[in-house]
């Protein structure tokens, strides 16, 4: 199987605070993996040394973009990162407020398009071009996760769900391999979670994009998941196939015991 | 209610009467020992006081309730003149219009300010309006936008009327205000620079004036050392503001954005100081004198021929600056600008790099005050430091903040308001920087979006169904 | 030149010079820090305040002389009335300016802070004088003082011992009462100290008086040393104040002691070896150095941005 995210004994430190300890994970092509764990676990801190964010204290971060040489990616920019094909969601939304929804979207496309200062104020054949190759994949990419008709609404107005689904359309406009969610279902009623799950699924499928998702909703997770990790306190605790983490006795401990006491 | 709100603008006025009395009040003489006791400005400010916090009150209900613009009020349909009358006097406009010509009034025989006279005019005006709409046109006047938008032709006819006054100008009115207008079109200039770092890419550069200053010093120092012409000097004036642009900018774009606001002011401040006290280049406070006027094909001009050739030389360079702008704005660059004012990590996540697309923005807006520099240096033929202070940074902040930020329409409308009202109400001159400073604050709070606020683009576009593979 | 030729009277004047303005740079600094602290805002118009405060001394030093007051009763009456008002000011420049603006676009609350600072100095333009004014000498000279007069006078001295005795007060008063630590909770976490039931408007306006006061005993300070004011003060010594904090790290209350001291002394330093006339080069190039390679400032912690 072909590796396309392959995490080694990541670890990261806050002065004298371990919040990634030694976690190692790796994605293969066309997979959905979930990361998984109680609040705090270190999830989302595992994200953002991922994607450049943070600049991990040790341990490897290497990508494999499909058809090209493996990259080490610590410390690299974000912006670099995103251009090498590895887009990401927030866990607390973080769109363009006062842009409009396919404005949102276009930004996506940045890093694919190369207009300059000048290119833009002549406005010659290329950009005109660009320009309406940006508008059309925006647009689709609208259709597909479904807020075409609120296209040029501002973002800051979209219902929460919506505005889930457009951070999810604006990642896939920068053309990842590999896209990370960060909690995608928070704040998300059951219908639209399983709009969202069907989403997720038809992503991957379709577009052949892989999946890395932080998520507390478990019924979301097991249903699409095809490899699950679970982390506590910073730490790797298990993982494997659903099944498998369902009736680990370690994880039902540490993690399902909390949802239980949460529900 | 009613007397809540009387009681509280009583407090407000009793409590700004306590903090203003030391300075309002009492003046001292330091050098005679002698003290002079001012009441009747404790009259002003309580009167002053008391009216302001009723506007402040009103105007902030009506902001907590965020209630959308009352152009199509359905409630008053099917009322009476008198109940549309009670509705009509809980509009918070009318209201605050209402204090305000209470206010105006009250005093109109005791203040002989020109300025105050047509507040009172105006007020009563666009009160009267209101109300006549309030209560006689119930249903919805489509507005002025709403009927340029239907008619193919207006577009074309409004431009073709704007255009003749543009061009009519300079021959209707002595050159005095010619000159005064060319002002006010290179603070346009300079307030869409600053638009661009400001209002679009979210940078608050506090020390824009020095890219001014470089581009008049250019042409200043070229043009009486080496004798430069005007048209070589143009583009060198912008390419030297973008040059020192970079040259700032490449250190400190690294820091947080508030920082950028201390470390701007500083480099203000900086060149203030270089030009000031480097008397040997710089000429110090004497200044640059004898700066040729801008030359056309080695023609002959006198005084009033040169301003009105300055005149159509700003207005085409402000039709460039607007030109270039617009398309700017919705181009790739003018969505990253944005989108770094928005939210900076989501835009490094999104594949941007961020200190390259701020640089851009930083230097292009530096580009603009340089360009325009040269052409205040050849309007003044002499410079000196005094036209690059602090203040002056300032002014044009303010002309952006107030145009609405990011707004290219509202900006100009914005510098020439701000250029041209100190010149044509003289009796507000010295209040002015008072007024900008409480309007400053006022905008933020009520109306942050600015006069005329930003408009984003609407794409339409149909044909993606089509496409999808 | 060797060890023993060096100037060394002339480098201690420099040097008392340096401590003297660096200790009013970290009176008004703390101000700013203490705000940006809570809110993350920049107080531009904190400079505003203690020119009002040196102002309202001025004035109120005016009418008791002529009222036939002496000495250093009039400092310590013009004194405390300075710092009432300055309190009164910072807490309705807080009501005005800011309150409003909570929650709003970062720029919007600097943009205010920017327009009040414009209308609090041409207020005070406009009420009093565009001139400089004179301002009464307070401060007696000391007899003791007599043999290093010449380097450091009895007005620099009570400056110094004043700014020291007003830091160990704040240090106090941060540490031990319960107002600096409902102040310390909710620079940490806002959210958390209002829910622990800490009235966090009441905190913030609490953090403008105590700044509000300090700038207010900065202003009186300054203005019986340099005997002249007028309404621009303000700005200039809001500006260096302003750096001072930065520099020393913006929202670290040792840091704005430090960094208004490492300003005010290499300003002095700079002016006296190298050029008067650069001062405000030398001082913001400073800063510009300090943040290409401490971007936090000298003590400020680099905060990582929560995602």
């Amino acid at each position: 199987m072909e590796k396309l995210l392959d995490v080694r004994g990541l670890t990261m430190d806050f002065g004298g605070l371990r919040a990634v300890d030694n976690v190692s994970l790796e994605i293969n092509k066309g997979e959905i993996v979930a990361l998984i764990g109680p609040n705090g676990a270190g999830k989302t801190t595992f994200f953002n040394c991922t994607t450049g964010i943070y600049t991990p204290t040790g341990g490897d971060v290497v990508i494999h973009p499909p058809g090209e040489a493996e990259v080490r990616i610590n410390g690299m920019k974000p912006n670099r990162i995103t251009t090498l094909g590895m887009a990401r969601t927030f866990q607390n939304i973080r769109l363009f407020p006062a842009m409009t929804v396919l404005e949102n979207v276009m930004i996506g496309r940045h890093c694919r398009t190369s207009t300059d200062i000048i290119g833009a104020i002549l406005r010659g054949p290329n950009t005109k071009k660009q320009e309406k190759e940006t508008i059309e994949k925006s647009y689709a990419l609208l259709e597909k996760v479904g807020l075409d008709h609120l296209a040029n609404e501002f973002a800051k107005n979209l219902p929460y769900g919506a505005q889930r689904r457009l951070e999810i359309a604006r990642a896939m406009a920068t053309d990842p391999f590999l896209l990370l969610l960060d909690e995608p279902a928070a704040g998300m009623n059951p219908q639209e979670t399983k709009e969202l799950d069907e989403l997720i699924v038809r992503i991957a499928r379709e577009e052949g994009i892989s999946i890395l998702l932080i998520e507390h909703d478990m019924k979301l997770v097991m249903n699409i998941s095809e490899r699950i990790y679970v982390m506590e306190y910073g730490k790797l605790l298990a993982y494997g196939p659903p099944e498998e983490i369902k009736n680990n006795p370690k994880v039902i401990e540490a993690y399902l015991g909390e949802e239980a006491v949460h529900a | 209610m009613i007397a809540s709100t009387i009681r509280k603008a009583v407090i407000a006025a009793l409590w700004l009467a306590f903090l203003t009395f030391p300075l309002m009040v009492v003046k001292v003489n330091t050098l005679k020992d002698l003290v002079e006791w001012r009441w009747i400005n404790l009259a002003w400010v309580l009167y002053s006081g008391f009216f302001a916090s009723l506007v402040w009150q009103v105007l902030y209900q009506y902001r907590k309730t965020k209630k959308a613009d009352d152009e199509d009020d359905p409630s008053l349909q099917g009322l009476s003149l008198g109940d549309r009358l009670m509705v009509s006097l809980k509009d918070p406009y009318v209201l605050v219009l209402l204090f305000a010509l209470a206010y105006f009034v009250g005093l109109y025989p005791l203040v002989s300010f020109e300025f105050w006279r047509w507040s009172c005019k105006i007020a009563l005006a666009v009160l009267a309006a209101k109300l006549a709409y309030k209560l006689f046109l119930v249903k919805k006047v489509r507005s002025c936008s709403a009927v340029m938008k239907e008619s193919p032709l207006s577009k074309p006819i409004l431009f073709a009327v704007l255009g003749i006054a543009v061009i009519y100008f300079p021959f209707s009115v002595d050159s005095y205000q010619v000159n005064i207008m060319v002002l006010a079109l290179i603070y346009v200039v300079l307030g869409l620079g600053l638009n661009i770092t400001v209002g679009l890419a979210g940078l608050l550069d506090l020390g824009y004036i020095a890219f001014f200053a470089v581009g008049a010093y250019t042409y200043g120092l070229l043009n009486t050392h080496f004798g430069l012409d005007f048209w070589i000097c143009l583009p060198l004036g912008g390419l030297i503001g973008t040059f020192f642009g970079v040259l700032l900018g490449l250190p400190i774009l690294r820091l947080r954005g508030d920082y950028l606001a201390i470390v701007t002011l500083g480099f203000g401040m900086i060149a203030h100081q270089v030009l000031t006290n480097w008397t040997d280049v710089f000429k110090g406070n004497l200044g640059i004198h004898k700066i040729e006027r801008p030359g056309f094909f080695g023609m002959e001009m006198d005084l009033a021929q040169a301003t009105t050739y300055t005149y159509f030389l700003v207005v085409l360079l402000v039709i460039g600056t607007i030109f270039v702008t617009n398309r700017l704005k919705d181009s790739r660059i003018g969505r990253a600008w944005m989108a770094l004012r928005e939210d900076e990590i989501a835009c490094v996540a999104m594949g941007i790099d961020m200190a390259r697309t701020k640089l851009s923005a930083y230097a292009f807006g530096a580009f603009w005050a340089g360009t325009v520099g040269v052409i205040f240096a050849a309007r003044n033929t002499s410079i000196n430091p005094n036209s690059f202070t602090f203040l002056e940074s300032a002014i044009v902040l303010s002309i952006v903040v107030l145009g609405g930020m990011g707004s290219i329409f509202g900006v100009i409308i914005a510098a020439l308001v701000m250029m041209l009202m100190p010149e044509y109400l003289r009796d507000i001159g010295e209040y002015r920087w008072l007024v900008f400073g409480a309007v400053m604050v006022l905008m933020m709070i009520f109306r942050p979006q600015g006069l005329i606020a930003n408009q984003r683009r609407t794409y339409k576009y149909e044909g993606a169904k089509g496409e999808e593979s | 030149m060797s060890f023993l030729d060096f100037d060394w009277e002339y480098f201690l004047l420099l040097f008392a010079g340096g401590l003297v303005k660096g200790s009013i740079y970290a009176l008004i600094a703390l101000g700013y820090t203490m705000v940006y602290g809570i809110i993350q805002l920049i107080n531009f118009a904190h400079g505003e305040i203690y020119m009002i405060g040196a102002f309202v001394a001025l004035m109120v030093s005016g009418v008791l002389t002529i009222y036939g007051f002496s000495g250093v009763s009039i400092l310590v009456l013009a004194a405390i009335v300075a710092m009432i008002y300055a309190a009164a000011y910072g807490f309705t420049l807080e009501r005005i300016a800011y309150r409003p603006l909570r929650g709003a676009p970062r720029l919007s609350p600097l943009i205010s802070a920017i327009g009040m600072s414009l209308f609090l100095q041409n207020y005070v333009m406009l009420s009093q004088t565009p001139d400089f004014l004179r301002f009464p000498s307070l401060i007696p000279d000391f007899a003791f003082m007599e043999p290093i007069a010449h380097i450091i006078n009895s007005v620099e001295v009570v400056i110094l011992g004043t700014t020291v005795i007003t830091m160990l007060g704040l240090t106090y008063l941060i540490k031990f009462t319960k107002v600096g630590k409902a102040m310390r909770a909710t620079q940490q976490d806002m959210t958390m100290a209002r829910l622990v039931g800490i009235n966090s408007d009441r905190v913030i306006s609490m953090t403008f008086v105590i700044g509000s006061v300090l700038a207010a005993i900065g202003g009186v300070l300054i203005a019986s040393r340099l005997e002249q004011i007028n309404f621009m003060i303000g700005f200039l010594a809001g500006v260096k104040a302003f750096t001072a904090a930065v520099l020393g790290g913006i929202g670290n209350i040792p840091g704005a002691v430090l960094g208004g001291l490492v300003l005010g002394l290499t300003e002095s330093m700079a002016a006296g070896y190298i050029s008067s006339a650069y001062e405000d080069v030398f001082a913001f190039g400073l800063l510009v150095l300090i943040l290409t390679f401490r971007p936090a400032g000298l003590l400020g912690k680099a905060v990582k941005q929560k995602v």
